[in-house]
């Protein structure tokens, strides 16, 4: 498993040897009820990676995430984000690190109540408290112009197509500069095209911001466009880990099931 | 799930009144935590009071009618119409107008913020506020809770004037009473005990109008039919809390007022 990662992109691992570790996950578990979700979870994630987690539905994949901004405790193991233990932060050090933290949801999760550039500006007003107007604007317009969403500005979210509901969740995220982006299947229900575009906005939003991602995806194309690492999640634990092209050739029959539509 | 289904009903409750007490904590402290919302607490006001004024009016008005109506014969029977309007005015301002406007409000203010929370919570809008930093207690309950406690006791007041007009009216159909001497009944036959005690009830009841209706939409179960629970427990449980208010509130008022 080790020697695939590698042997697939030397190039890639020597950079992140260097960098700083912004996420490290060691055998994290996590359950509900009687239901183990997470048995044993091992993730590094190196500052501007963008990590790929793929996983059948109902892997727990959303639930490790979920632990990442502390809306979940989980039940045992270590999880620190910038070196610090997240289940141990109290309530005013967790809404810190969250405001370093963009987290886009599998839905979008658009205040439904208000239009796209108020639901834009609910982060730069509530979080990060910027009182000028000016400032504001500039940033709503910038954000949008760069998610392609400039002219649906004061349109409801019910107005707005699913692959427009994304873009504007994802703007909305992207507004207050996170260090760490957390995508929970940024491309589901998508047309292949749209989803295409997305994947292609993660890429960039990467290269423009320097974020540091984890995207959670079942969508190949997405993964082989954003990935620079890909982590294959089964039962609660992650099997294997590699670049793209280095997990296509795994001799693993789950991690081939993944890869097996499109080589 | 399987293992909480085994959990004893009792159990269940307990940890459900210490989830409440927490949330009110939580709702308390957020009062004062700084950057009150004043734009989305002025646009609730508006919400619960404007919208709610029809309904309010509309039912105080008949309420007034009705009880006239009703008390006439018993009173005329003991030879004492002109006691109609004292009657009336005690019995509408002490009991039947808060406690009917408060039933009316949770019917619709309790409802609608359980269905709007719960709708929230369900397409994930509660956990992306708090996930992004933001204060979701601060902007969506505390404004709502404080614009119920505010609203509640102005519609009750605006509806027990309104119910005692239509008393009036119907005082008309049979007897002829200007509005002046009626005016003048009504006040000589109040004073503050009767209405001090009623309205601070009131300020109780959008407490608790506001308080339950946030409390069933943040604590709703993510299914969509939960939606649906949140709204309706929130309507019963907010009834239910009027009348146990009202119940500690005559206690209290006896104590300290009627002897
Ligand atoms: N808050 C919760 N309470 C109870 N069970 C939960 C909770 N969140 C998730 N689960 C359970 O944990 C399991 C994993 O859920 P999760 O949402 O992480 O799956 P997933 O891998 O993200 O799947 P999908 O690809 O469908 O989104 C599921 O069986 C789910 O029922
Ligand atoms: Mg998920």
């Amino acid at each position: 498993m080790e020697e695939k990662a590698t042997t697939a992109e030397p190039k890639e691992k020597k950079t992140h040897d260097k960098q700083e570790v912004v996420i490290e996950i060691k055998h994290l578990k996590k359950s509900f009820g009687n239901k183990d979700v997470l048995k044993d979870i091992n993730l590094v994630v190196h500052r501007g990676e963008n990590v790929v987690v793929l996983g059948k539905s109902g892997q727990g994949k959303s639930v490790t995430i979920q632990c990442i901004v502390g809306m979940l405790t989980p039940d045992d193991g270590t999880l620190k984000v910038f070196g610090e233990e997240v289940p141990g932060l109290k309530e005013k050090e967790l809404k810190e690190l969250r405001i370093k933290i963009g987290f886009l949801f599998q839905s979008g999760a658009l205040y439904d109540s208000m239009t796209v550039r108020e639901n834009l500006e609910f982060p730069l007003t509530r979080v990060l408290k910027i009182k000028d107007q000016a400032e504001i604007d500039k940033r709503v317009e910038e954000v949008l112009e760069g998610v392609g969403l400039a002219d649906a500005i004061d349109k409801m979210p019910s107005d707005l197509s699913g692959g427009m509901r994304k873009r504007a969740g994802l703007a909305r995220t992207l507004i207050i500069k996170p260090e760490i982006m957390l995508y929970d299947e940024p491309t589901t229900g998508l047309d292949p095209i749209t989803s295409r575009e997305i994947s292609e906005l993660i890429l960039n939003m990467q290269k423009k911001y320097k974020t540091t991602s984890i995207i959670i995806t079942h969508d190949m194309e997405c993964a082989r466009i954003t990935a620079d690492r890909v982590v294959v999640m089964n039962d609660g634990e992650y099997i294997e880990e590699g670049s793209f092209d280095g997990l296509q050739k795994s001799k693993n029959k789950i991690v081939q099931s993944f890869f097996k539509d499109i080589s | 799930m399987a293992e909480e289904i085994t959990i004893p009903g009792w159990k269940k409750w307990l940890e459900d009144i210490g989830e409440q007490v927490s949330f009110f904590i939580r709702f308390f402290k957020n009062i004062f935590a700084g950057g009150f919302e004043w734009s989305e607490f002025v646009r609730q006001c508006y919400e619960i009071g404007y919208r709610s004024m029809t309904l309010v009016g509309i039912t105080s008005f008949i309420m007034g009618v009705v009880l006239i109506l009703q008390l006439r014969p018993t009173l005329v029977s003991f030879g004492a119409a002109s006691m109609l309007p004292k009657t009336l005015s005690v019995s509408f301002i002490r009991e039947i107008g808060p406690v009917i406007i408060a039933i009316i409000c949770a019917g619709k203010i309790a409802s609608s913020i359980g269905a709007e929370l719960g709708s929230m919570k369900v397409t994930e809008q509660l956990d992306a506020m708090d996930v992004s930093g933001a204060n979701p207690l601060q902007y969506l309950v505390v404004t709502r809770i404080l614009a119920t406690t505010v609203m509640v006791p102005i519609l009750s007041v605006i509806g027990d004037a309104i119910g005692l007009f239509g008393g009036f009216l119907a005082l008309n159909l049979r007897d002829h009473i200007n509005i002046s001497l009626y005016a003048t009944k009504v006040i000589s036959s109040l004073d503050y005990t009767d209405f001090l005690p009623a309205f601070i009830k009131t300020i109780f009841f959008g407490l608790a109008i506001g308080f339950v209706g946030c409390y069933k939409g943040f604590h709703s179960s993510k299914g969509t039919e939960s939606v649906g629970l949140a709204a309706n427990s929130a309507v019963v449980t907010a009834s239910l809390w009027i009348f146990v208010i009202d119940a500690i509130a005559v206690q209290i008022t006896s104590i300290l007022f009627y002897k």
